[in-house]
């Protein structure tokens, strides 16, 4: 059965390590839905947090196979349960003035900032878990999109690891 | 001591034991060889008619003695010609260190001559790979390579090195050779649940591979197999580890194994896979194969368990060290039922005609292996006559069986055999080709005669591209399309051209006394045997196919 994982993949703070990863997905078929990578506050590390679809059996490939690399120091699947899960997203939107009020009263519903506004058009900002991205995307859609950007997934374990 | 970055590979070559390298000169490693000349009596650079046959040699070199192989080449056109080496030995698990020079760091990103970015090149096909830019994290760097290439699951590790990196000059401490780190055994009960799987089944059989090799685990899984009586089967890189007079060996498994040992697969409830990683070439079927059985597999790389058929029981780390634990936990058994099964089905399987008029493709290799001895190290190319020379080669050791497993890289086996019989100067070094494989590096000809290495070359020459067309025969309906090059080649002319001898024949007669002759004259030289360009090889099972669909002629 086809699922959806979150995977956070520590690795060294190198040039080319994200190439490397890339690479291995790319040679082994791994399909990936999303993929972000940020510094940590420890300097010699980065997380990249990737979000992958397949069956268990590919999941455990995934993990099994990225692990083998030489700069990764640790990769684990994030529990949704256990995990906050954010994405970012700016969309703009054609609005003249008699849609603005109601944009910004479904903005308003899903904590959405309105970050720019032109004569024709805003930019609105949200925060959230990507569930969250996608009802809100799903109203905002009655509207007209003229351009939107998501960030992907980045992730966290709640608390502290035993 | 203050040393030029050239001068660090040189001491850290030596460091690490790798007092022969293979590889190729040119411009980015000028400074490099300027080094290798103030080093060349601690360090012999074989150089090979081209990049390619530097990389197989260093692998041969590598796989017939299980120490690390190092390959040096330049930028650009010289870098990319090691890549078929590289992932050569990296799909067999072949320990390398792969030395690439590059242009100046201020030339690096500007499509400079002779510049590729080899690193993102090599990336899918190596353990690991380095750029240096620094000279002083070159010895450390250096260091890694050789610990990477032999920790865990062995496999090439490249360094590429920019020019002005090898001029500039550091500080250099001399260190001893890395300490490879051997992996932690598994729980002990999950060692003791797999012993007790073994003793309870019935019908177990044993499937390993290369890992065995890599291990050094012949012993203790001969030790194994005899203690329980469990018939054991090898993929082709597990050639040559239980002797073939071995009753207990049922031979190689997959496409082109036996009638039996598929069998007794399929029929088996258990299957031990010892360093081996069900390949397409023998779990055919993923899902069909061995499906009575319960999985054990025994492997040094995690990755590898439930990759293609799904385990039931993994043990991982070193196989050696795993069997060892295990072995005072086995019952002795005789499996008694199960053993006169497979002799029953051994009546059934494939065997060859002689022919004394012919010269036939198993008689040619039984003859190799009768006159040239267990000692001698057979090196393949790839098609048919890599398929009858594991089927029919006798080899009683392992690393003596060098064969392009993973990849089937036409072209690997001459030289493969000049890096084997550098490194094994007093045994017997044969290497088998077919007249399609040869074409693709006979070059290295001229580096045979330049080191008056006396490897014998068997040219096994149906005229035709003998595996493809045998594909084109049995699924294409005959349409041979572009496998009949009607060539002209006169092997014998094109050896006396590169300064050794040739020889053809037609008959095993004339065969058994070229070959006898070959090895009383102990130089160079190419023996080509004409067969027929119908010849099969046999039996074998079509891809995604299970024993049922064997094909027999």
């Amino acid at each position: 059965m086809t699922k959806k994982e979150v995977l956070s993949v520590l690795v060294d703070n190198h040039s080319g390590v994200l190439a490397r990863v890339a690479s291995l997905f790319g040679r082994r078929g791994y399909n990936i839905d999303s993929l972000t990578v940020s510094a940590t506050n420890d300097p010699d590390i980065s997380r990249i947090t990737i979000v992958v679809s397949g069956d268990e059996a590919v999941i455990n490939q995934i993990i099994s196979q990225t692990r083998k690399l030489e700069e990764t120091r640790d990769i684990f699947a994030l529990n949704d349960c256990r995990s906050l899960l954010r994405e970012l997203l700016l969309v703009k939107l054609s609005a003249n003035e008699s849609k603005r009020s109601a944009i910004r009263e479904v903005a308003d519903i899903y904590g959405a900032t309105i970050v720019d506004l032109s004569v024709d058009s805003m930019i609105v900002e949200l925060t959230g878990a990507p569930s969250k991205i996608d009802a809100f995307l799903g109203v905002i859609g009655e509207y007209d999109i003229i351009e939107m950007c998501r960030t992907g997934i980045t992730a966290l374990e709640r608390g502290i690891k035993k | 001591m203050l040393l030029t970055g050239a001068e660090i590979i040189a001491e850290v070559l030596i460091e690490q034991g790798a007092t022969t390298i293979f590889g190729y000169p040119g411009g980015a490693v000028l400074n490099i060889y300027d080094a290798l000349y103030e080093y060349r009596d601690k360090i012999r650079h074989i150089m090979t008619a081209h990049e390619e046959g530097a990389s197989h040699a260093a692998d041969g070199y590598a796989r017939s003695t299980g120490k690390t192989g190092v390959v040096l080449a330049t930028s650009g056109p010289g870098a990319t010609n090691l890549v078929t080496g590289i992932a050569t030995a990296y799909m067999d698990s072949v320990p390398l260190v792969a030395l690439t020079g590059n242009v100046g760091t201020s030339l690096i990103g500007r499509d400079s001559f002779q510049e590729v970015y080899i690193a993102g090149i090599t990336m899918p096909i190596t353990k690991h790979n380095f750029v240096v830019r620094d000279v002083t994290q070159l010895a450390d760097v250096l260091r890694d390579a050789f610990r990477i290439a032999q920790t865990g699951r062995c496999g090439p590790v490249l360094v590429d090195i920019p020019k002005d990196v090898t001029a500039a000059k550091t500080e250099f401490e001399p260190l001893g050779p890395v300490v490879i780190p051997q992996p932690a055994l598994p729980a002990a009960d999950d060692i003791r649940r797999a012993a007790n799987d073994i003793n309870q089944a019935a019908r177990p059989i044993i499937y390993f591979g290369g890992g065995v090799v890599s291990s050094g685990a012949e012993v203790v899984l001969a030790d194994l197999i005899h203690t329980a009586n469990i018939p054991a089967c090898h993929t082709i890189m597990g050639t040559g580890v239980i002797g073939d007079s071995d009753p207990l060996n049922l031979g190689m498994v997959g496409m082109h194994g036996c009638f039996t040992t598929n069998k007794a697969i399929d029929e088996s409830d258990l299957v031990i896979a010892i360093g081996t990683r069900f390949s397409d070439r023998v779990a055919l079927n993923t899902t069909a194969f061995a499906k009575h059985a319960k999985i054990i597999h025994i492997d040094i790389d995690p990755s590898e368990i439930s990759k293609n058929v799904i385990a039931h029981a993994s043990l991982i780390g070193d196989v050696g060290a795993i069997l060892a634990a295990m072995l005072p936990m086995i019952a002795p058994a005789e499996h008694t039922e199960w053993r006169e099964r497979i002799t029953k089905w051994q009546t059934e399987d494939y065997v060859p005609e002689d022919s004394s008029e012919v010269l036939r493709p198993h008689q040619i290799v039984s003859t190799i292996a009768r006159l040239a001895g267990e000692d001698a190290i057979i090196a393949t190319d790839v098609g048919q006559h890599q398929m009858w020379a594991a089927q029919y080669c006798e080899r009683t050791q392992p690393r003596s069986f060098l064969t392009s497993g993973g990849l089937g890289t036409m072209g690997f086996g001459y030289g493969a055999a000049i890096g084997a019989k550098i490194a094994n100067p007093d045994r017997r070094v044969v290497h088998i080709t077919g007249d399609g494989s040869f074409h693709m590096n006979l070059n290295e000809a001229c580096t045979v005669v330049s080191y008056d290495l006396p490897i014998i070359t068997v040219i096994v020459n149906n005229t035709v591209l003998g595996m493809v067309r045998q594909w084109q025969t049995v699924f294409y309906g005959g349409r041979y399309s572009s496998t009949s090059p009607e060539r002209k080649t006169d092997f014998a002319k094109v050896a006396e051209g590169f300064g050794l001898s040739g020889v053809c024949v037609r008959t095993p007669a004339e065969f058994e006394k070229a070959f006898t002759q070959a090895l009383a004259d102990n130089k160079p030289i190419w023996i080509e045997c004409l067969i027929d360009k119908d010849e099969k090889v046999l039996p074998m099972i079509p891809a995604g196919g299970t024993v049922r669909d064997m094909i027999t002629k």
